[in-house]
């Protein structure tokens, strides 16, 4: 009577301690320039060696510059990280994917896409987006940087058990919608507490019919639910996104991957039901993503008034039509091939609105080239559009790619957080569609009238 | 095991009060001030943006926010800033998980109270902002003026808060165990 979840965590403890704390063992943990160096510096002051150097991954990715990364990075605070991240790497005998190389990128596009993420896996990093790695069947989270100091001295963590919630989700998404839309949809129905102490297991027929890269846009944005992570079972599509990994996988590690399912009588903590046939095109009016609306909708009347001084919005404003100034489109959220298709096949054939500066940041090298050779770049530079260079980019604004304060961004990122983009940005989060919606009529719009 | 941080046993402490939900992260520390490679010196970006005329001196040593607090990125460096700015404990009627985790990594006491323990206590700061909370962690209660309330804590964690130890020592000490893995 075990869920998934259970059956992955069960198999990965170490020990139990009074109270509910766990050791919990990792199998994967990828780091990166932000929040690593104090953990090194944990670990050099107990003079104790990385225990399992081959388990830990490297991709700085958070402050690095999304043009010219072939020169110096010019700001010394995001040199000395990065430069610190490659000297614990060599020190310590981790595999590092430095800026530039062929497999950098955001370290939750690289992962999975190099087959380093695999299912009924324990993955950590410190980024609470790693939860993405869950569209795997894997149970993934982020940590803190003591925490990451426990996995590089340990390989293991201490942590309380969470709960399980089952979010199933009936029906089929409308055409002109995607995934980014449903888990907006989800977050704005359930609320962002909703998984607070939570695991989430997302199923149902409408979760089955999304590729991998879709799934992870889901679990990606778990946390945004307050949950500790989202996870995903495997089925005939994560086992044929496997395939095709650098590393495909022998016949009896698909076997294996098969057994990984909730027993029938499986109880959870909580559970949920959505129907994907009521989501629209959505996008947010407020500061926290619970705030997501259909883009033909109106901000509720009874909206957070300081929420909306932030934000510039009117209660009951219709949202569509209002003016906005920047789209970007990446991020560990939307920032895979898929993502880049769905934009370039609106913009195609038409021009970037005068208004708009539009950031359009691959995920990781191995999207970038991509884009290439599917011709994407080419297409997107006919409508005005240019293609960058990998990392996290605007999401949080660590790098140069900030939002001006009192403008507005139509992003297919994960946070709307006052001032994450920048001080005083104003972030509209939505899904590929509705941004390229944006940066061609330099307002909010529906996509379904552009196609 | 090491001593890690001061022990946390009772503290009395005037509260700093942020009324409002969902104060993530970002809010607490913004991104462009984790370009740092020590954990130190944190406390001066604390709620920078947001607040820019800055704390008051006489802060008190106690936070007191709405719910949901520390959602967001898994950033420590916001319970760094937190701690660093003179703070031992944080009341709220929610915490986000990695928050929590992060806190109680850092010996800043994470106290989830009922929303009404919060209202009560956010009423009465409004009236006297100088009236003192006690937290006794051995007892896992907090109380002001005629209120009082347990607290949640796991007893690991309990007991490395009230000794000061921390949690990598134990891990090294199971190191035999975690070889079989």
């Amino acid at each position: 009577m075990k869920t998934l979840f259970d059956k992955i965590w069960d198999a990965h403890v170490v020990e139990q301690l009074p109270g509910g704390t766990h050791v919990l063992y990792i199998d994967r943990h990828y780091i990166h320039e932000v929040t690593s160096p104090q953990a090194f510096d944990g670990i050099q002051r107990r003079g104790v060696p990385v225990f399992r150097p081959r388990q830990t991954i490297a991709i700085p990715d958070h402050n690095i510059p999304t043009l010219d990364q072939h020169l110096p990075v010019a700001d010394p605070l995001s040199r000395a990280q990065l430069d610190a991240l490659a000297r614990n790497c060599d020190r310590y005998g981790i595999t590092l994917y430095p800026v530039g190389s062929p497999r950098n990128g955001i370290v939750h596009v690289v992962g999975p896409e190099s087959g380093l993420t695999l299912p009924g896996m324990t993955v950590v990093c410190g980024d609470s987006h790693t939860s993405t790695h869950g569209a795997l069947g894997c149970v993934a989270f982020g940590i803190g940087t003591s925490e990451v100091e426990m996995t590089l001295a340990s390989q293991c963590i201490l942590q309380p058990k969470p709960l399980v919630m089952n979010v199933r989700v009936e029906g089929t998404l409308p055409p002109g919608t995607c995934s980014k839309d449903l888990i907006l949809h989800a977050i704005a129905r359930l609320g962002t507490s909703a998984g607070a102490g939570h695991f989430i297991q997302f199923d149902g027929p409408a979760i089955r019919a999304l590729s991998i890269e879709a799934r992870m846009t889901v679990c990606n944005m778990s946390i945004e639910m307050g949950a500790r992570g989202g996870m995903i079972a495997p089925d005939d599509v994560t086992i044929e996104y496997l395939k095709a990994r650098p590393t495909p996988p022998s016949p009896a590690d698909i076997e294996r991957w098969r057994e990984l399912r909730d027993d029938p009588d499986a109880r959870f903590h909580a559970a949920f039901t959505l129907h994907a046939g009521e989501v629209l095109p959505m996008i947010t009016y407020g500061t926290h993503p619970g705030t997501a609306i259909p883009v033909d909708g109106r901000v509720p009347d009874d909206a957070d008034r300081q929420m909306l001084a932030y934000t510039g919005f009117e209660p009951g404003e219709r949202v569509a039509g209002k003016k906005i100034d920047h789209v970007f489109l990446g991020s560990c959220t939307n920032g895979r091939i898929e993502d880049l298709r769905a934009f370039t096949a609106i913009v195609k054939g038409k021009k970037k609105h005068p208004r708009v500066t539009a950031w359009i940041v691959p995920g990781s090298k191995q999207v970038e080239r991509q884009a290439v050779d599917e011709g994407l770049r080419d297409t997107l530079a006919d409508a005005g559009f240019q293609l960058r260079q990998p990392g996290c980019s605007a999401c949080l604004a660590m790098n140069d790619d900030k939002i001006p304060a009192g403008h507005y961004c139509v992003s297919t990122s994960n946070r709307n957080f006052e001032g994450r983009q920048g001080p005083g940005a104003r972030t509209l989060l939505a899904g590929p569609l509705v941004a390229a919606a944006a940066a061609v009529t330099g307002e909010i719009r529906d996509p379904r009238e552009l196609t | 095991m090491i001593l890690m941080t001061e022990p946390f046993t009772t503290l009395t402490a005037t509260v700093f009060p942020l009324p409002v939900e969902n104060i993530d992260t970002d809010r607490v520390i913004p991104a462009r001030f984790l370009k740092t490679t020590t954990r130190d010196g944190l406390g001066k970006y604390l709620f920078t943006d947001w607040l820019p005329a800055g704390l008051p001196p006489d802060r008190g040593a106690v936070l007191a926010a709405g719910a949901n607090f520390g959602c967001g990125s898994s950033r420590e460096h916001a319970a760094w800033a937190i701690r660093d700015a003179g703070f031992r404990a944080v009341i709220s009627s929610r915490f986000a998980d990695i928050f929590r985790v992060n806190a109680l990594n850092n010996g800043l006491l994470p106290v989830q109270v009922s929303p009404r323990f919060l209202a009560r206590l956010f009423d009465l700061l409004d009236q006297r902002p100088d009236a003192p909370v006690t937290i006794d962690l051995a007892a896992r209660v907090v109380r002001f003026e005629g209120e009082e309330e347990l607290f949640d804590i796991p007893a690991y964690k309990q007991q490395c808060l009230l000794k000061g130890l921390d949690d990598i020592d134990y891990l090294l000490s199971i190191r035999q165990q975690i070889e079989h893995h």
